[in-house]
């Protein structure tokens, strides 16, 4: 899932002071299930602001809306009256769902109430984990499914530098070395033979450095037969 | 403060609930300065809840819990625990004093111990003065 965390109540107040009526806009995907921008989030975020507003005598209306995803037109819709009553929303979605409601509404200012962090899991209540950098082109089949690019601090493909010391990385206690992961890994399922095997060049136009990607699947595409 | 301060206590019914019951048994005076809402459990309590209750102007919110590892849902005072953390923050984050929230734990044959809870954040939130919210409200009707 895509992984977000809430901005401070102090610094969203000053992005929206200069509008009257915010809609604080949730989304029932990912950031729902990362505790971010759910329902819940957003009567929390709502009251704070409400609060924070009242606290240095400004009128603002502050309301509440969440629809099952802010990424997808079709659930888009269904909150177009909310949002042409508003002057400003508040997202509480990935970067994917701010714009996308920008998107479909030109005229309307919408701002991120959460940093978008990065693809990863739960690791356990209350911690999550990137796992994934989405570079375009998977190489978790050479590496034991354990991700050199984003488990290891330096993205090495090649095997690991010389900050590993005891599965750490020198980078800080708390992060593991990669390449010691992958190394246990592939000694586990008897497949370290691979790891001899030279990496190739990374082909980074895959990756966001090859511009902003897209995905076409003729297949899926509703076309008007002429 | 020139007026009374309003504090709301979320009590689980089977211990802070039952406790101020015991204390009214006991005879046991409090100030009168208290609100108290029954919950099933304090594993109830949403951080909305603590959020709506400020929003509407009370002064301070008690959350009144079983013993730790004493929850009749198993767990329900520690989801209570870690929500009322959050609240705290959050509303630090939005310029209320955090001291006005805080969470306790007790058995049902607590009753003198609801009394010393119910002082303590009378004395606390007084000396805090107004949720700055209504704080604001008197300062226009004085005006």
């Amino acid at each position: 899932m895509i992984v977000a965390h809430r901005k401070n109540v102090q610094d969203l107040k000053s992005i929206l002071s200069a509008h009257k009526r915010i809609l604080v806009l949730g989304c029932g995907g990912c950031v729902t299930v990362c505790l971010a921008g759910g329902e819940r989030e957003v009567g929390m975020l709502s009251s704070a602001l409400r609060i924070a507003f009242r606290v240095d005598d400004q009128e603002h209306e502050v309301v509440e809306a969440t629809i099952e995803r802010q990424c997808e037109n079709e659930f888009i819709e269904d909150i177009l009256e909310e949002v042409q009553k508003a002057d400003a929303v508040l997202s509480l979605a990935c970067g994917a769902g701010v714009q996308a409601i920008a998107e479909r509404y030109p005229n309307v200012p919408v701002y991120p109430g959460l940093d978008t962090k990065f693809i990863g899991i739960l690791q356990e209540q209350g911690i999550w984990a990137e796992k994934c950098a989405a570079c375009g082109k998977c190489v978790l089949g050479k590496y034991g499914a354990v991700c050199p690019l984003t488990r290891c601090s330096k993205g090495l493909l090649s095997g690991p530098c010389g900050g590993s010391r005891d599965g750490r990385c020198e980078v800080s206690p708390d992060t593991e070395c990669g390449w010691q992961l992958i190394y246990d890994r592939m000694k586990a399922i008897g497949q370290l033979d691979k790891l001899l095997e030279p990496a190739p060049l990374t082909d980074w136009s895959q990756s966001h450095e090859g511009g902003c990607r897209k995905i076409i699947r003729e297949d899926q595409r509703i076309k008007l037969i002429s | 403060m020139n007026e009374e301060p309003k504090i709301l206590a979320l009590c689980c019914h089977y211990c802070a609930y039952a406790a101020a019951d015991l204390a009214g048994s006991m005879r046991i005076q409090y100030p009168p300065n208290v609100r108290v809402l029954r919950l099933p459990c304090t594993g109830k309590v949403d951080v909305a809840y603590l959020m709506q209750a400020f929003e509407k102007g009370v002064d301070g919110v008690i959350v009144a819990g079983c013993l730790e590892g004493g929850c009749h849902f198993q767990e329900g005072n520690l989801r209570a625990k870690r929500r009322t953390a959050l609240a705290r923050q959050v509303l630090a984050e939005a310029g209320i004093e955090p001291e006005r929230l805080e969470m306790f734990n007790l058995s049902s044959a607590d009753g003198p111990k609801f009394v010393e809870i119910i002082k303590t954040m009378t004395e606390r939130i007084k000396a805090l003065g107004p949720n700055p919210l209504r704080r604001k409200v008197a300062q226009e009707v004085t005006r």
